[in-house]
């Protein structure tokens, strides 16, 4: 009979988290996606929670500091790590998606702080939504510079 | 040549290391003290070796060696000293040294203790922390080898390695990278080794659980002979969690400290087993339950520190291709995987053996409410690892890879968050094997009312926010349960003693040290949770920009800009500096702030720098956004309130004197507590 009420007091526990972890999921997941899935994916993921990493376009970066609107665009980047790894790391794939003028680009709108890192060559991961003009808002911004601290030797000559 | 020397003693100590762990082996199996004392002598050899190593590392980095690669990505000429030698644990490899080097001072500080009780734990902790030392010394010589030079070979490229590849010249960079303007600043300093010390020292008491599971020597000794190490491995850690939220809160300006980034979680999960495995393993000394739980608490936590060790140093944070490029990551999973299987095949081995002496009856004793506390913990170690792996899971399962951001954390931890503080304030009032509803709502339902009243007043002159209402209950909740605790066994000694209340309170604190130490604890979190409860549900923002002597409203302060001047500070950091005054909701003037943006020219970035006022109401935060160079009469500002925010650095203040009291050493014989009885004596266990 004690060990009883200890089973069942489990299995409440158990199921309670079960509850919160699925439940939590479904009501935050964010589907992550590269650019071409997402121009791929159409007017099917308008309105969701998405996740989209890119590189920035350091020309298309504007920032009006009176309402904090920053805008930009993005390049695709691939988003498995081997095909990175194979076209010769972060670095090199940012830097080629940038140049590319043939790569599909999205443009981002963000408002507030514009963030230190943001710059030509930068991956942006954005969490937001896209709208029906295919422009994406950005409720959250991240950035990495991988040109700056993954630049495996140096540049610089000397004695 | 110093580069050289520095690998070479590195290569020496791996070799050292590997030996103890042979000499340790061989000698508890022959039988043979001779071999076990060679391989303490050479463990106890480590540390020196390794601190002569760091040394020259620290000499290379202050006198601005660029040839050596490990100096140029972390250093540059314009960096201050205290700088060049904190950047030792900035950079991957450096910190694999750090790591190691704490891990051989921990392992001989335990070496040097008095084993004459436990002789027989001695070689297999040897064994436990040799491994582990050269775990990391391993990945510092085969893969993140911080002496590796440059070498510009003969078609001009430029190389990093150890030795002089062919027809290959010295190469000697001009200048360094500069450590990440990020991590130049006095949390970041103190931050990594905090947690570096708190991992560490968690390897010590898994030592002793491996060691008691080989031996077969399975009461509950080993916790007893670990149990401050524990505590101060609990502390460093905590620590190294709350500094690395100062420093966010101070240095990212985002107006936040914890944002649920994998590296964060990564150093939050030993924690949470930490946490679980500090109370259960009261349970096992009280009453001998457990025991097979308090092991896999214990291993459980050594592979989280290992993994958060890796996550927290596999370069980039939040980069997923970190892992892919450093070649440390499938070495990590290795040594991972076959510690966690060991132990685990050796806690199957000493089942029978681990078996409880007596049984759980009552659904509301203490150690019931302990075991619940446990599983609490463990349902928060769940979600958290389940959001760190979903978007794994997901991509294997539906090919879409998804994610969860903060809110899913938070939604899904809260009500377990709830119910833990709703524990704090039962368990302690609940007795040992056996209580009622009856006995226990008799103790509680003063503090229970009193909680209350506070809650009705907040709901009449602060906020009508129910989750913020239900947070606040608990909080006082369990402060007016501790604090009845504290009051009534003074006053008993009071008048049983006839001392005056400060005597009779120290005397209380310091004969029953754990106890109160852990009331002191509870405490603190409840001053913690009043700072996080304030900034998560009360934190206002506002932006604008303002032409100068304009003012910018939010809350009860009035934000006006004065002026901005530019200039080059330390370090070359050109700074823009802004001057800015507060005023209350009546126009009486408050103080000025000064939020700024640092640019960094050797690392080309900026950092934004809030300017803070801080008050036990709320903290003002201003940070400057942007300004016009030309005219500099215009200047973007964004503005949060977080109320009530700083109780949780109070309260992180109060928890080291409550781990203090907890930890500081006592005799060995303990006076029993007079409400609780022992199933035996530390004495008694041999």
């Amino acid at each position: 009979m004690g060990r009883m009420k200890f089973i069942i007091g489990g299995v409440l526990i158990l199921a309670a988290v079960v509850y919160l972890i699925a439940s939590s999921t479904q009501a935050n997941a964010e589907y992550f996606m590269t650019i071409d899935e997402l121009k791929a994916r159409g007017s099917g993921v308008i309105g969701k929670n998405l996740r989209v990493s890119g590189a920035v376009i350091g020309d298309t970066i504007q920032y009006d500091p009176q309402t904090l609107t920053l805008t930009f665009e993005v390049a695709h980047v691939p988003g498995d790590n081997k095909e990175v790894d194979a076209e010769g790391g972060l670095a090199a794939v940012l830097h080629a998606a940038v140049v590319d003028p043939n790569r599909s680009r999205i443009k981002v709108v963000y408002v507030g702080p514009k963030p230190d890192l943001l710059k030509n060559e930068a991956q942006a991961i954005m969490t937001g939504q896209l709208s029906a003009d295919g422009v994406f808002h950005a409720d959250e911004l991240l950035l990495k510079c991988p040109t700056k601290y993954q630049e495996a030797v140096p540049s610089q000559t000397g004695g | 040549m110093l580069a050289e020397i520095g690998y070479g003693i590195l290569v020496v100590t791996f070799i050292v290391a590997l030996y103890s762990v042979g000499a340790a082996i061989y000698g508890e199996r022959k039988k043979s003290p001779a071999f076990v004392e060679s391989a303490r002598r050479a463990m106890l050899l480590t540390w020196p070796l390794i601190s002569l190593s760091a040394a020259t590392l620290i000499y290379l980095l202050v006198t601005n060696h660029f040839e050596v690669s490990f100096v140029y990505e972390v250093t540059s000429r314009e960096m201050p000293t205290y700088l060049k030698v904190t950047a030792w644990w900035g950079g991957q490899a450096g910190s694999l040294v750090f790591w190691s080097w704490l891990m051989s001072a921990f392992a001989s500080l335990v070496t040097l203790r008095k084993w004459d009780r436990d002789r027989e734990f001695l070689p297999w902790v040897i064994v436990v922390t040799s491994i582990t030392t050269a775990f990391f010394l391993g990945l510092v010589i085969f893969f993140e080898n911080p002496f590796a030079r440059y070498w510009q070979t003969f078609d001009g490229q430029v190389v990093a390695s150890m030795f002089a590849p062919a027809n290959a010249t010295a190469f000697f960079p001009q200048d360094g990278r500069g450590l990440n303007p990020l991590l130049r600043h006095p949390g970041m300093i103190i931050h990594p080794p905090m947690l570096y010390l708190g991992f560490v020292s968690f390897v010590i008491p898994y030592a002793f659980a491996m060691a008691a599971l080989i031996t077969g020597r399975t009461d509950d000794r080993w916790i007893r002979l670990t149990r401050r190490w524990t505590l101060w491995a609990w502390l460093f850690l905590s620590f190294g969690l709350v500094l690395g939220g100062r420093w966010a809160y101070d240095v990212l300006g985002w107006g936040g400290y914890w944002g649920w980034d994998p590296v964060e979680i990564a150093a939050f999960m030993p924690w949470l087993t930490g946490t679980a495995f500090l109370h259960s393993v009261m349970i096992q000394e009280k009453r001998g339950l457990l025991k097979h739980w308090n092991m896999i608490l214990i291993i459980l936590t050594y592979a989280l520190v290992i993994f958060g060790t890796f996550l927290t140093r596999s370069g980039v944070l939040s980069s997923v291709h970190a892992f892919a490029q450093s070649a440390i990551g499938p070495a990590f999973f290795a040594f991972i995987g076959a510690t966690f299987i060991t132990s685990i095949a050796l806690v199957i081995y000493r089942w029978p053996e681990l078996r409880g002496e007596t049984e759980m009856k009552s659904m509301l004793s203490r150690e019931a409410l302990f075991l619940l506390n446990n599983l609490l913990f463990m349902s928060v170690l769940v979600i958290c690892f389940w959001g760190v792996i979903f978007p794994l899971i997901s991509e294997l399962v539906t090919g879409q890879k998804v994610t969860v951001g903060p809110p899913f954390y938070e939604r899904a931890t809260a009500p377990l968050f709830a119910t833990l503080m709703f524990l704090m304030g039962v368990a302690p009032l609940s007795a040992w094997g056996n209580s009622t509803l009856l006995t226990l709502g008799r103790a509680l339902w003063k503090s229970a009312l009193a909680a209350l009243a506070v809650t009705g007043l907040l709901f009449f002159t602060y906020t009508k926010n129910a989750i913020a209402l239900i947070g606040f209950f608990l909080i006082a909740f369990v402060l007016f349960v501790t604090l009845i605790e504290f009051w009534r066994a003074t006053r008993a000694r009071m008048n049983a003693q006839n001392e005056n209340f400060f005597t009779a309170l120290l005397t209380l604190v310091g004969r029953n040290r754990r106890r109160y130490g852990g009331y002191v604890i509870h405490m603190s979190m409840m001053l913690m949770a009043i700072g996080i409860l304030g900034i998560e549900v009360f934190q206002i923002q506002t932006q604008g920009t303002l032409p100068l002597d304009g003012s910018l409203k939010l809350g009860e302060y009035s934000v006006k800009y004065e002026s901005i001047a530019q200039f080059t500070g330390p370090d070359n950091r050109q700074v823009t500096r802004a001057v800015v005054g507060v005023y209350d909701q009546k126009g009486n003037y408050l103080g000025e702030l000064h939020p700024r943006i640092d640019y960094y020219p050797d690392a080309q970035q900026n950092m934004t720098i809030p300017g803070e006022r801080p008050t036990l109401r709320d903290d003002l935060y201003v940070l400057l956004v942007d300004w016009q160079p030309v005219s500099a009469n215009g200047a973007t500002f964004k503005i949060f309130v977080n109320p009530l925010v700083n109780w949780l650095w109070i309260g992180a203040i109060i928890f080291f004197f409550g781990i203090l009291i907890a930890a500081w050493p006592e005799r060995e014989s303990e006076v029993v507590p007079a409400r609780t009885k022992r199933v035996h004596q530390p004495s008694a266990a041999d």
